[in-house]
């Protein structure tokens, strides 16, 4: 039972860290692609910004990311995989200040050590709560 | 005209994330990461109408993301969406019926909190 309880953890861990990268190189590649003062008023100008190439792997990005959120809420609590994923929020505020140069206030700093916070405590905990319990094929894994 | 994006992305956002997490129980824990097995499970939630209903909603959210951020900063527009943060918790306990033990709630709060402190 620690065995697999051991295991679910390792595997929710890998999960959440594609997750999360995924979510924040796809995010900020979108607003480096993003053209500046595009008004985005017809469906064709939309269409035409995917098209950008930073936009277009932002794009790629953010269809793994909602693969992988996927595969984990396949057994992770939305509970659970909506406070452990906020990490990314700290990833895109350091990537906004290194490479856009955006601002860091001390208000941000101290945000993003309640986010931190918030993470340590639920990551710690179960991924899964209120399941059935496995199957006998996965007990037998 | 920000407000308004902003309220379409959360809403869509929130009804988006609690549909995949339905849809995806629904489906059952993945355990075989091997590129065949990620495609039948592929066809499979291609078919649940429960994920179908998700994509809609993020792509909403998606466009609304994406024009929010033809006028505003980065650090603005990706805090403030965390607001739906408060929203799919308590869906998660009323809707989904997950136990939403204490270090979650306070896991949670403090996640909302510092997202507040750094989008203002």
């Amino acid at each position: 039972m620690t065995g697999n309880a051991r295991r679910l953890r390792l595997k929710t861990w890998i999960c959440v860290a594609v997750v999360v990268c995924s979510n924040a190189f796809g995010d900020f590649f979108m607003k480096r692609g993003m053209p500046a003062d595009s008004q985005l008023g017809t469906p064709l100008e939309y269409i035409g910004a995917l098209f950008q190439p930073w936009v277009a792997a932002g794009v790629a990005l953010l269809i793994l990311w909602q693969m992988s959120r996927m595969a984990l809420l396949s057994w992770a609590d939305l509970s659970y995989v909506l406070p452990v994923t906020s990490i990314g929020y700290v990833v895109v505020a350091l990537l906004g200040k290194v490479m856009l140069n955006e601002q860091i206030t001390a208000r941000r700093w101290a945000g993003i050590a309640l986010i931190m916070a918030g993470v340590a405590l639920v990551s710690g905990g179960t991924p899964q709560t209120g399941r059935p319990v496995p199957d006998a094929a996965e007990v037998s894994r | 005209m920000k407000w308004l994006l902003i309220a379409i992305m959360v809403g869509s956002t929130t009804a988006g994330e609690v549909l995949q997490a339905m849809g995806m129980r629904r489906h059952g824990e993945i355990h075989d990461f091997r590129p065949g097995a990620i495609g039948r499970a592929l066809a499979l939630m291609a078919r649940n109408r429960f994920v179908i209903g998700s994509m809609a909603c993020m792509a909403a959210s998606f466009f609304a993301f994406m024009k929010l951020l033809a006028s505003a900063d980065l650090s603005f527009a990706v805090p403030v969406s965390a607001v739906s943060y408060v929203l799919e918790t308590v869906l998660a306990k009323y809707f989904l019926k997950e136990r939403v033990n204490w270090l979650r709630w306070t896991g949670a709060s403090l996640v909302v909190c510092g997202v507040a402190l750094v989008s203002l």
